[in-house]
């Protein structure tokens, strides 16, 4: 699946977009944030406060708890500051 | 006739008198019209900067604003909705966004602007990062902003 991310996500990652190959157990969007901290301290760093997150599924926002199953694009992105 | 929104993510400026005369220009059954335009200030918090500028993410700003307008036409009796949000740098003084609702009546094209800014603030995949004599930084999210699209959920 795609993952995107946004604004200092993005900065502290230092991508802006990239494929991923999940395990089968990374079902949630809670579980590949965990999974991606975990790739590296620059991963680490950008979900250094995973409640501050949020996530989009294929361009609609979804909670934590969302299946990531079927997934073409997931968004990762801090609070929105549009307007 | 359903009312077909026109929604615009650009990184141009634009012009609210035209947009206004685009929705309302030889119609007779709009009595009320209601612009909302974001303006880019010299300062924030204080401090003077020099401009924002604006990440958004392409695809979803679409999306997430045509499922917000959609909602706010099929709550007010609206007889046009246009709304234009830019991205890219944006000096002090210039437009940000720009929301019009044309109704028959005032009250419905009042409530279905205020509707539709509270949510492009906490909803729209936009994020403002401003540059200043300090530098550049990302403006954080405001805890007001989140209260005010939330008096709009329906119970």
């Amino acid at each position: 699946m795609k993952v995107k991310y946004f604004a200092w996500v993005r900065e502290r990652i230092g991508v802006a977009e990239e494929s991923v190959e999940p395990p089968a157990d990374v079902r949630t969007v809670s579980d590949l944030i965990d999974w991606l901290s975990r790739r590296g301290e620059t991963y680490a760093h950008a979900f250094d406060r995973p409640k501050v997150i949020r996530a989009a599924i294929d361009h609609a926002h979804v909670k934590p708890d969302a299946t990531i199953s079927g997934a073409r694009e997931i968004a990762f992105f801090p609070p929105m500051t549009g307007g | 006739m359903p009312v077909a929104a026109t929604i615009r993510i650009q990184e141009g400026d634009f012009d609210a008198a035209r947009e206004i005369a685009a929705l309302s220009k030889g119609r007779t059954d709009i009595g009320a019209v209601v612009t909302f335009s974001g303006i880019c200030r010299g300062s924030e918090n204080g401090e003077p900067i020099a401009a924002l500028t604006l990440e958004h993410y392409p695809g979803m700003a679409e999306a997430e604003i045509g499922r917000h307008a959609d909602e706010a036409l099929s709550r007010w009796p609206l007889q046009g909705l246009t709304i234009i949000h830019r991205f890219g740098r944006i000096p002090p003084g210039e437009n940000i966004v720009l929301v019009v609702t044309a109704s028959s009546h005032r009250q419905a094209a009042f409530e279905a602007a205020e509707f539709l800014m509270d949510y492009l603030k906490t909803s729209a995949p936009f994020w403002k990062r401003e540059e200043s004599a300090k530098g550049t930084s990302w403006i954080e999210a405001r805890d007001r902003d989140d209260a005010a699209a939330a008096r709009w959920t329906r119970s």
